[in-house]
């Protein structure tokens, strides 16, 4: 029984237990099929089931114990049916982004980005969009467990209270702990009263994406520990060396507002800054930037040295030139456009590379007069001395271990097989495991304890420059899950167990006594907490020697496979997030899956197409993967999602992809060399969509260098052959009211699919599986298309979000037979959901191929719980209708009836945000009123680049573009 | 009407009744077949339709329990084998109108043989059209909608500017009036049946079907002002309805759609198909059920006549759109056509144009339009021909349109694929049930055709 709940059944079959029951059961409680199976099935059934299916009866009403405050104005004039906000902060791999999240009647349901947090600036990229999916997923580790049996909290305690006392573990000298970097001021705090206690014992942190690099470098480069910090905004040039900051290299979106600001040119006098890109792989940078090197990751630091030898930061050596004429003629105008930019450029490494790369980035930066520009130096909180995990496997090894604590990592799936942890974990007496799935680490424990969703809990997080920002519930654990600082209060020493009063101890004791409740109280309403950005430190000056003979550069050694976060599952922790899933990765457009990323000549040379399993082997470990050819992929280099192959993963992860930690090494975790490839004789088809990547010569995404533009400012419409268009159908007046239209910049978008999931998120927008991918029936209303172009050897890609143009002529209301999609007055393309009989004369009748169409019940398996996360303010729709993007029409009305309310006072510009444009990080997307001449949108209308898609069939879309603009150096053409 | 095609002055070159029957022995040939058993074949033939048929019911009801998704159709492609076989089956209707209405008011006598078959043909056809726009939307239940009923659901009206209420409009007519026009033709073999049978089941069915038909003078002066009248109206139905079929396409701003030679081509398309079809079942009733005498090689050659020209029509339509995507200068549209002709469906392309325009070519010929399986194997080319039109004009313009991103490829399921041989089923089986029970050849025309008897017993 549950506290809430009576004991419900659903059907006779459940009562009964019957085999189409227990088989149904078996699908969806994996793990308690094997109870089933056992002897006392009824009884045992029936209290199982009871605690699962009494959930049903907790939809509502969940709202957390302790007193939060909103970031609205009125929270005990709470009304139902308008949604309340809070703030609070989600932390990725160690660096946190400000949230605003939106929940109905207790239920969060939207994310936003936190205009006050400066990890986010009002942004957020996909993966903080779809973690809100991720609270109401129902194969999350419900209950801790013993040895994989279901065990209670309080049976936890009673074994940690035990455990974690200086009576059994001494000093500490076999007690270890495993988390992820530490980003949070209290849980820093907390492991500093650990190790006070137990002085002897170790801390690792553990990282699948590396990222530590960034720092080790600037160690390496000044002898302290520093934190780099970043202003893409102030940088004319910048040089990324394989590091896509706009895509999976960096853990928030403000790169991407940084940079983008500087694409966005208002008149032919505006400047622009200028990319350079060495990478690997084909990145989001690498399609932003206007000159794009392909180069293995293993030779970018002999690319490093080169140039830092060019501008004399390092001794010239001669015998260091490599690669033909071409890559020296680049690294020279590379140099010589930096140097002419003194002060206002960025050298950036990419966290794949090893520390050297890093430094050698510090030492250019500080040589061209970056530091304190467009770099600038923090000195963070000071860290216990801390153990690598290389360390702690030896450890293992030799007995050394006996309590094992791991916080949210997942090292059996993500460490490189090599180090073979799953096995080494059997040696651990007592190995705890604190995660939100019962994952492969979980499996492998003495004991799970189920993690709360960061949703659900109590914490403070801090962003890239330090800044803290605190996590607050939106609704009570759905499965009583518990915070890692409860999980570590045990051994802490404190009376405290519950990680609100640890939290608020922390920062309560920060704070003078009588300042404390106001600070705690507005640093939960604004999401970030005043004075704790980390000071500015004075970096010295670099010691060039050491750098010098730290980047040494190796011979190469054959085919390199280099390993990138994955833009929808991370490192694996978002493997059960649907919505990630089928969002398309940036690039290469594949869900559901990864795949090997190969050139088109290396792919040729191996004899291999898209699809082929190819086998790639490493110290005696094997991954069969298959290869997806991707254009610009450097030839001698492959690249490898990670986040996939989980064995032990919710229903929706399970046997997606494969695992790339088979081959990956301890040392170098960015990439590994020496690895054989072999071909097997089958294929996985790929679920990409989009299939055709030229725009084979349309003016689609129209684009120009910044020269041209300023030649030519009405470039983008060259293309338009067609004047004085007019209608068979009688047009539309639209003079009444505001009138909607949208403008997208993309000379600003970078691509990066923060807005497909957050129209996923705000417009309950269904996936649809792999298999329904492959027949190209994915529902995302808004996508992001990607074109390559120029020459293949050397490809350009282009992005272009696309939702529903909003027609003014409308072809697809004059093909509804049944007037199921009208125009209202305000210029909006409305869908009538429950007056469509699905036809889908409109879907084909519509040249942007945006309309939607349900093929199947797809929202018919969605349990209690999965609903939970549905807007209420957008109808889920039913098979056998059409939908498409709507403006966000609900967000619309609920300002114009809030207008109307405040005495009907006129609407503002910016006040209706769709949820597309809200998260955008490149702020690419402004949406407002056409006929107030001062709003944004209208404004952008005016601009020269301003032009329509498939303008001459004279359906006037409401949606343009502002042609994309490129800043190629003059010698590079 | 066998009054009017008495009145043609010109004498037949070649008699369209072979060996000078009697009307008595031209009542009993085509009588005989509905009176005694059936031929074996007809059985065998029947539980093969008839199975099908069952297929089609399940794969529907499958179709409706799950949702559109069992078929292959996606974005782009919305429309693939189920608005193929709607504009498929229509077109076969058409032969049988056009047979029964124009040849008609043309006063061509050889089609008094084959105008009951064609015109069954035509209704069986419509029936199995009818069925894809029904069950091809998302919410069939709902299709009602469609029908301008100002409902109480939501108290509004259809949308009057979509070519498919249009579509709803002009196949309900045309059902309607050829059912009208068939049942019409009927009433004095209906008659004939009546007087001849033997059992009270069919005195009373046949007498009920027949409204009391008499054979008077007065009876015969109105059924044939009302046969005229509805002749009249078919008429304009043999055009108008693929005209608004192909409404469908030419309305949209597709390019490949998008084209004013849709209603034309359609319309010769659909009498070439129909006109393929009443040959590959007049070959086989004729055979089986030894109607040499009264469907003669010259109502054959005519058929095969009127295919070529229509075949050549055709073959010219689809050259016009060939030039006229390259002269528009649009690159969207010049694609649709490279691409159609090299693209990812150029195979279903290059079938449409082997079976529709180059196989009737042997037609040229009088040795092949008298050859009984020349004129089989073509027939049932063109009509797979056709089939394939119709794929390529719906699937190979959505496969590949505007947006590059949005390009896709259409397999079928085997959901698809039965529900189509399941509709072929249910044709045949109409049609077999057709010719169990009714006369398949107009007893009363044909004998308007043949010399006056000398002193032979009156029939009917």
């Amino acid at each position: 029984m549950t506290p809430s709940g009576q004991n419900y059944w659903r059907s006779l079959d459940e009562l009964a237990g019957s085999p189409g029951f227990r088989n149904w059961v078996e699908r969806e409680f994996p793990r308690l099929a094997s109870e089933l199976q056992s002897k006392s099935t009824r009884r045992k059934l029936l209290q199982l089931m009871a605690a699962s299916f009494g959930l049903a009866g907790l939809t509502a009403c969940r709202r957390p114990e302790e007193k939060i405050l909103p970031a609205s104005r009125t929270a005990e004039y709470r009304i139902p049916g308008k949604p309340v906000h809070y703030a609070t902060s989600m932390n990725l791999g160690g660096c946190a982004t400000g949230l605003i999240v939106e929940t109905h009647e207790g239920r969060p349901t939207k994310i936003e980005g936190n205009p006050l947090h400066p990890g986010s600036l009002g942004a957020c990229s996909a993966l903080a969009q779809a973690s809100v999916l991720g609270l109401y997923d129902p194969d999350r580790s419900r209950f801790p467990r013993k040895r994989g049996k279901r065990s209670s909290w309080a049976d936890y305690a009673a074994f940690a209270e035990e455990l974690f006392t200086p009576a059994r573990q001494g000093r500490g000298e076999k007690l270890w702990f495993l988390s992820e970097p530490l980003s949070s001021p209290s849980l820093e705090a907390l492991r500093a009263d650990v190790l006070r206690r137990f002085p002897a014992a170790r801390w690792v942190e553990f990282e699948s994406v590396p990222f530590a690099a960034v720092n080790r470098g600037a160690e390496l480069a000044f002898g302290q520990p520093l934190e780099a910090v970043f202003d893409f905004a102030r940088a004319d040039i910048i040089l990324s060396l394989d590091c896509d900051f706009l895509g999976h290299d960096w853990r928030d979106v403000i790169p991407i507002r940084q940079f983008s600001e500087r694409r966005r040119v208002d008149s032919p006098a505006s400047k622009m800054n200028r990319l350079y890109s060495v990478e690997s792989l084909f990145t989001l940078t690498g399609a932003a930037a206007d000159h794009r090197l392909a180069l293995p990751s293993s030779q970018v630091l002999g690319f490093a040295r080169e140039l830092a030898e060019e501008l004399g930061a390092l001794p010239r050596k001669a015998e260091t030139k490599a690669g033909g004429a071409g890559r020296q003629r680049w690294l020279s105008v590379v140099a010589r456009d930096l140097r002419e930019h003194t002060g206002a450029c960025l050298v950036v490494a990419g966290p794949r590379q090893p520390a050297p790369v890093h430094a050698l980035a510090h030492v250019l930066n500080a040589r061209l007069g970056n530091v304190g520009r467009t770099v600038a130096y923090l000195r963070p909180s000071s860290r216990p001395a801390l153990a690598g995990f290389d360390e702690l496997c030896q450890a293992i090894q030799s007995n050394a271990v006996e309590t094992l604590v791991m916080l949210g990592v997942n090292p059996v799936y993500a460490a490189p097989a090599e180090a073979g942890f799953g096995d080494l974990l059997a040696k651990v007496a007592h190995s705890i495991h604190l995660g939100a799935e019962f994952d492969e680490t979980a499996d492998a424990s003495a004991w799970h304890v189920n993690e709360a969703h960061y949703l659900e809990s109590w914490g403070d997080t801090r962003a890239y420059d330090g800044t803290a920002a605190l996590q607050q519930p939106m609704i009570q654990p759905l499965f009583d899950g518990k915070t890692a600082a409860e999980v570590l209060s045990f051994a802490g020493g404190q009376s405290e167990r519950r990680s609100y009063d640890i939290l608020r101890k922390h920062w309560l004791a920060q704070w003078p006594q009588t300042e404390g409740e106001s600070r705690w109280r507005k640093a939960l309403h604004d999401g970030v907490v005043e004075g704790t950005r980390y000071p500015l430190a004075a970096p010295g000056v670099p010691d060039v020697k050491r750098v010098d003979a730290t980047a040494r550069v190796a011979g190469t050694q054959g085919v390199e496979v280099t390993f990138f976060a994955d833009s929808s599952s991370f490192d694996g922790r978002f493997a059960n997030n649907g919505w990630l899933q089928e969002t398309p990765d940036p690039m290469t457009k594949l869900t559901w899956d990864n795949a090997a990323l190969v050139s088109p000549a290396k792919a040729q040379s191996l004899g291999v197409r898209d699809g082929d399993i190819i086998a790639l082997t490493r110290g005696g470990n094997s991954l069969e993967i298959p290869v997806l050819i991707v254009p610009g992929q450097a030839d001698e280099s492959i690249a490898i999602a990670l986040g996939y192959g989980r064995r032990q993963c919710g229903r929706v992860g399970r046997g997606v992809g494969q695992n790339a930690n088979l081959i990956r090494s301890l040392v170098t975790p960015g990439f590994v060399s020496g690895v054989t490839i072999s071909k097997t004789v089958r294929k996985r088809p790929l679920a990409t969509t989009q299939e055709h990547h030229s725009m084979e010569g349309r003016p689609l995404i129209r684009e120009a260098t910044l020269e041209e533009y300023r030649r030519d400012p009405k470039f983008a419409h060259k293309a338009d052959h067609y004047k004085d268009l007019f209608s068979l159908h009688k047009e539309h007046s639209y003079e009444e009211g505001p009138q909607w239209g949208m403008a997208i910049d993309l000379s600003a978008c970078v691509g990066c699919n923060a807005c497909v999931v957050a129209c996923q998120a705000e417009n309950n927008v269904p996936i649809v599986g792999r298999e329904q991918v492959r027949r190209g029936r994915e529902m995302h209303w808004i996508r992001v298309d990607r074109y390559y172009s120029g020459d293949p050897e050397a490809p350009r890609a282009v992005m272009q979000p696309v939702a529903c143009q909003h027609c003014e002529n409308a072809p697809c209301e004059t093909v509804c037979p049944v007037a199921a999609t009208t125009h209202s007055p305000e210029g909006l393309n409305d869908m009538a959901y429950n007056r469509c009989v699905g036809t889908r004369y409109c879907a084909n009748n519509c040249p942007y191929k945006v309309r939607r169409f349900n093929f199947f019940d797809l929202n018919k398996g969605v349990d209690e719980i999965g609903k939970m996360v549905f807007n209420p303010d957008v109808t889920v729709r039913m098979r056998g209708v059409m939908e498409k993007c709507t403006y966000c029409v609900q967000r619309i009305q609920e300002k114009k009836i809030q207008a109307r309310a405040e005495g009907g006072r006129p609407l503002k510009d910016g006040e209706i945000l769709t949820a597309c444009q809200q998260t955008c990080p490149a702020s690419a997307i402004v949406f407002g009123d056409l006929k107030d001449p001062n709003s944004k949108v209208a404004q952008l209308k005016q601009k020269d680049r301003n032009y329509v898609m498939l303008g001459e069939i004279n359906i006037r879309p409401r949606t343009s573009y502002l042609a994309r603009l490129r800043n190629p150096h003059p010698e590079l053409g | 009407m066998a009054d009017l095609a008495m009145k043609n002055p010109l004498p037949p070159d070649v008699p369209l009744v072979l060996g000078k029957p009697s009307y008595g022995e031209v009542t009993d040939a085509v009588s005989r077949i509905v009176e005694k058993k059936p031929p074996r074949v007809w059985y065998i033939a029947l539980a093969v339709t008839g199975t099908f048929t069952l297929i089609l019911g399940a794969m529907l009801a499958y179709l409706v329990a799950t949702g559109i998704g069992v078929w292959g159709n996606n974005n782009p492609v919305g429309w693939a084998w189920d608005i193929t076989n709607f504009v498929f089956w229509i077109g076969i209707g058409h032969a049988g109108t056009l047979i029964s209405a124009i040849l008609f008011l043309f006063r061509q006598r050889w089609r008094t043989s084959i105008n009951r078959f064609a015109e069954a043909m035509t209704l069986f056809a419509v029936a199995c059209a009818g069925i894809f726009p029904l069950f091809h939307v998302g919410r069939p239940w709902r299709a009602y909608w469609l029908f301008p009923i100002p409902n109480a659901d939501l108290g509004m009206w259809p949308n009057f500017r979509s070519p498919l209420l249009w579509d709803v409009f002009a196949v309900s007519t045309y059902a309607t009036v050829s059912a009208l026009f068939w049942y019409v033709g009927l009433l004095p073999d209906l008659a004939t049946m009546r007087d001849r049978a033997t059992t009270p089941w069919r005195q009373r069915i046949y007498g009920l079907l027949s409204l009391g038909w008499r054979g008077s003078a007065r009876h015969w002066n109105n059924y044939e002002k009302a046969y005229l009248l509805l002749a009249g109206l078919s008429t304009p139905l043999v055009l108008s309805v693929h005209t608004i079929v192909s409404f469908d396409f030419a309305v949209s701003v597709i390019p490949g759609w998008h084209t004013t030679i849709f209603p034309p081509y359609f319309v010769a398309g659909a009498i070439y198909s129909g006109f393929a079809m009443v040959v590959t079942l007049m070959v086989l009733a004729r055979k089986i059920y030894g109607l040499e005498q009264l469907v003669t090689m010259k109502h054959l050659e005519n058929m095969c006549k009127v295919m070529l020209a229509t075949g050549c029509i055709v073959g010219y339509a689809y050259a016009v759109e060939f030039f006229t995507a390259f002269f528009s200068g649009n690159q969207y549209e010049r694609f649709v056509f490279v691409n159609r002709a090299i693209g990812p469906y150029s195979w279903a392309v290059w079938i449409m144009f082997t079976c529709n325009v180059f196989a009737p070519q042997l037609f040229w010929f009088k040795r092949f339009r008298t050859n009984l399986a020349v004129m089989f194997v073509i027939s049932i080319i063109v009509n797979v021909g056709m089939w394939f039109e119709r794929f390529v004009i719906i699937v190979t313009s959505l496969h590949r349109d505007y947006l590059p991103s949005s390009w896709g490829y259409f397999r079928p399921t085997a959901v698809d694929i039965l529900t189509f041989a399941g509709s072929i089923g249910l044709f045949l089986t109409l049609f077999l049930i057709f010719v169990r029970f009714l006369p398949m050849i107009s007893i009363s025309e044909v004998k308007g055709i043949i010399d006056a008897p000398a002193g032979k017993k009156e029939a009917a």
